[in-house]
């Protein structure tokens, strides 16, 4: 009943001013896109693709905003005719997934939604709803938020929703209700009179409280019967300052006990500190990051696991790779449970003119992250159960999760020619992230890519990727060529071939070859793609999921106006 | 139940696309720049001259090659056309903290923007980046491209021609 309210709301929301504008030199507009892709498939043992009884899979979503001064509403129709591979197989049908209707006034003092919203408070370790929909991953809150900046310098958030869990021809919330508030202070702007728009440091502060309540009940360890607390809270403090060239950043976060499937129904409170800092001139850029974070998994349903419900978002601390070898093989993901970590990144730019710079300039940057476990210590007995264990330290455990070092080098030879190498050097706890099922423990890897680019004649141009990883653990190695013609601004044309030609079995060193052909006009995009698909984690923006092999064409779609 | 209201919201949607024919101009949303300043989009649109809006994140390659081609041609470009460049990044907390060096060691000269939960992309529809929007003088999309190969700058250059003629 309550959907059907917020529907009706928005649906008469919508005609009423519709018809109300009729005419008037103050209309609002209209803005949407769709997207479709469908994949056909056939069964190809030799990379264990199999084929689904639909034998094709089909995605849409269509969105559309109603924009009129500060008001807009929007709607997101989705179809699942049946979902394609890789995405989670219990989105079915086809109906109307998110919602919302939103008044924001022209000043930004008042802002307020109904229905579907998306939020981050600071860096979201203790909450983020969003959105990765080739992932399909949406956590979207749906409930009310009101956003209030009564002067300059301070907003405060408040909201109060239920999440996005599922698909079934509608929206499906999960059980748990998420209230929180989040207050951010701009010293700057609040201290405007004194001078602050001048000062040189800008300096935001800000908090967080967030609480979900989820209904209770015991659960039994051993002889022990526990009860389930109903109401857990989270909160986090930041501070950002900015001076110069220069950046630094503190966050710290808590969590009160919340016995979780994460975290194997212990009653351990959550911990998190996170600090960066960062320095930039004009050519150069250093960053530096360190990231402890404690048991921190943070739910509205206590016993769902992997994409289902967070209410918080940690990401990794190891670079998103772009390139096929390095992105998709090996990348890591946060040990949700616990770990600690650390980053330092460099660019910088050759200048041009000179010996190493060339004509052009040439671009450097290396990268380093590691993560291990925490620092702790195994509680025993009837501690050891409730409570699990004690942190030693913020350092680092004993156990190596990850070291990613990257270093890239790019550069112009001249108008028609330009090149980029990049390394990689891997380890990888394929038990801590669980990527592969073929091989259990540190897997050791180089990656080397040389990719060129070549202008052959007036808006054409080729481009091209010969990747080779080479490890003696689990799948052995790899190679990967890629080739992509253009011409601008309408055309493209790729072909991938993935090739494991290392593998220790011989029968899986098989070829993945796909190709590809596209047209883009303006805000529309289709293309056409045939091929092998290689099983494997697909990551956007740190968050990966597992796709399963392939074989078949691919058509994809879409648009916006 | 539920199948009526759908269908009455798309009746209802498909009333307001015939009656609201206005050009798409900017949607507010509060964005911060890489001086820590809050920025309205719905400000970026400078009077009289055109602005080029780029989506573009770290972790994406054809928009690094678009940001940087143009990087090469942007004072060209402004002298004859006035034309400012925004470039927004969808980079999420995993790489927000790359940008600024990223952008300062590649010696980008535009305003950047972090569109950091993606709120002004969904305000555009931005599906996937890159994705490129030609805002006219009086702050009115004029032209959008959702790709880049190279070369592509050139109808890029053709359309701000088309704005100061």
């Amino acid at each position: 009943m309550k959907r059907i309210a917020i529907l009706s709301i928005i649906a008469l929301g919508l005609s009423g001013i519709a018809w109300s504008q009729g005419g008037d030199s103050e209309a609002g507009t209209v803005t949407g896109n769709v997207q479709m892709l469908w994949q056909s498939y056939s069964e190809d043992p030799a990379i264990g693709a199999m084929v689904p009884p639909e034998k094709t899979g089909f995605n849409a979503f269509g969105n559309l905003i109603y924009n009129q001064g500060g008001f807009s509403a929007g709607l997101r129709y989705e179809s699942y005719l049946s979902a394609v591979l890789g995405f989670p197989g219990r989105f079915k049908g086809s109906g109307v997934g998110y919602r919302f209707a939103r008044y924001a006034d022209p000043d930004g003092k008042v802002d307020f939604t109904v229905g579907n919203f998306y939020e981050q408070f600071g860096s979201g370790i203790v909450l983020r709803a969003y959105e990765e929909r080739a992932l399909g991953i949406d956590n979207a809150l749906d409930g009310v938020r009101l956003i209030l900046r009564p002067v300059d310098g301070i907003e405060v958030k408040a909201l109060y929703g239920r999440q996005r869990l599922d698909f079934d021809s509608r929206l499906i919330n999960g059980p748990g209700t998420v209230r929180a508030v989040d207050g951010t202070v701009d010293l700057n702007y609040l201290l405007a009179e004194q001078g602050g728009n001048d000062w040189k440091t800008k300096v935001t502060l800000g908090a967080s409280f967030v609480s979900k309540f989820q209904a209770g009940g015991t659960i039994t360890k051993d002889s022990l019967l526990l009860t389930l607390p109903e109401n857990v809270g989270a909160w986090s403090y930041r501070l950002d300052a900015l001076r110069g060239g220069w950046s630094a950043g503190i966050e710290y976060a808590g969590k009160i006990n919340d016995p979780n499937a994460d975290n194997g129904y212990i009653y351990r409170n959550g911990e998190a500190l996170l600090l960066n800092l960062g320095y930039t001139r004009r050519g150069l850029g250093v960053s530096l990051s360190a990231k402890t974070v404690d048991n921190m998994s943070f739910r509205s349903d206590r016993d769902v696991l992997l994409f289902d419900l967070p209410i918080n978002y940690i990401p990794a601390i190891t670079q998103q790779h772009t390139y096929n070898l390095a992105a998709t093989l090996y990348p890591y993901a946060t040990v949700i449970s616990g770990e600690s970590s650390a980053s330092a990144e460099i660019f910088y730019t050759i200048p041009k003119g000179t010996k190493l710079g060339g004509k052009y300039g040439t671009k450097i940057s290396a990268n380093f992250a590691a993560a291990n476990d925490l620092d702790t210590t195994n509680l025993a007995g009837v501690e050891g159960l409730v409570n699990g264990y004690e942190r030693n330290s913020w350092g680092f455990g004993p156990t190596k999760f990850v070291r990613d070092f990257n270093v890239q080098v790019s550069r112009k030879e001249s108008k028609k020619f330009k090149w980029k190498y990049s390394y990689y050097n891997f380890q990888f706890n394929t038990l801590a992230t669980p990527v592969t099922t073929t091989f259990k423990g540190i897997v050791y890897a180089d990656i080397h890519v040389l990719e060129t680019q070549i202008k052959t004649r007036k808006r054409e141009s080729l481009r091209t990727e010969f990747q080779a990883l080479f490890t003696e653990q689990d799948k052995g190695d790899w190679a990967t060529v890629v080739a992509e013609y253009t011409w601008s601004p309408h055309w493209f044309a790729s072909v991938i071939d993935q090739y494991n030609f290392g593998n220790p079995d011989e029968s899986a060193r098989v070829h993945y070859l796909y190709a590809a052909v596209g047209r883009i006009d303006g805000p529309h995009r289709l293309s056409i793609g045939y091929g092998k698909r290689r099983e494997g984690i697909f990551c956007i923006g740190g968050v990966c999921r597992a796709v399963p092999a392939s074989n078949g064409f691919e058509v994809n779609f879409s648009s916006s106006f | 139940m539920p199948r009526f209201h759908s269908f009455l919201m798309l009746i209802c949607a498909l009333t307001l696309i015939v009656g609201a024919s206005e050009a798409q101009s900017l949607p507010a949303v509060q964005l911060k720049n890489l001086a820590g300043e809050t920025i309205s989009t719905g400000d970026l649109a400078t009077e009289g001259q055109p602005t080029l809006i780029c989506f573009w994140a770290t972790w994406c390659s054809p928009c690094k090659r678009e940001l940087n081609n143009y990087a090469e041609l942007y004072e060209d470009w402004q002298d004859e056309t006035g034309v400012n460049i925004v470039a927004v990044s969808i980079d999420d907390q995993r790489s927000i903290r790359r940008v600024a060096p990223y952008v300062n060691s590649v010696l980008w000269d535009y305003d950047v923007l972090l569109d950091l939960n993606k709120d002004f992309a969904r305000a555009m529809q931005v599906v996937n980046v890159p994705h490129t929007f030609l805002v006219n003088g009086e702050g009115d999309i004029v032209w959008q491209h959702n790709n880049y190969a190279d070369g592509d700058e050139e109808e890029v250059y053709e359309e701000l021609l088309k704005l100061v003629e």
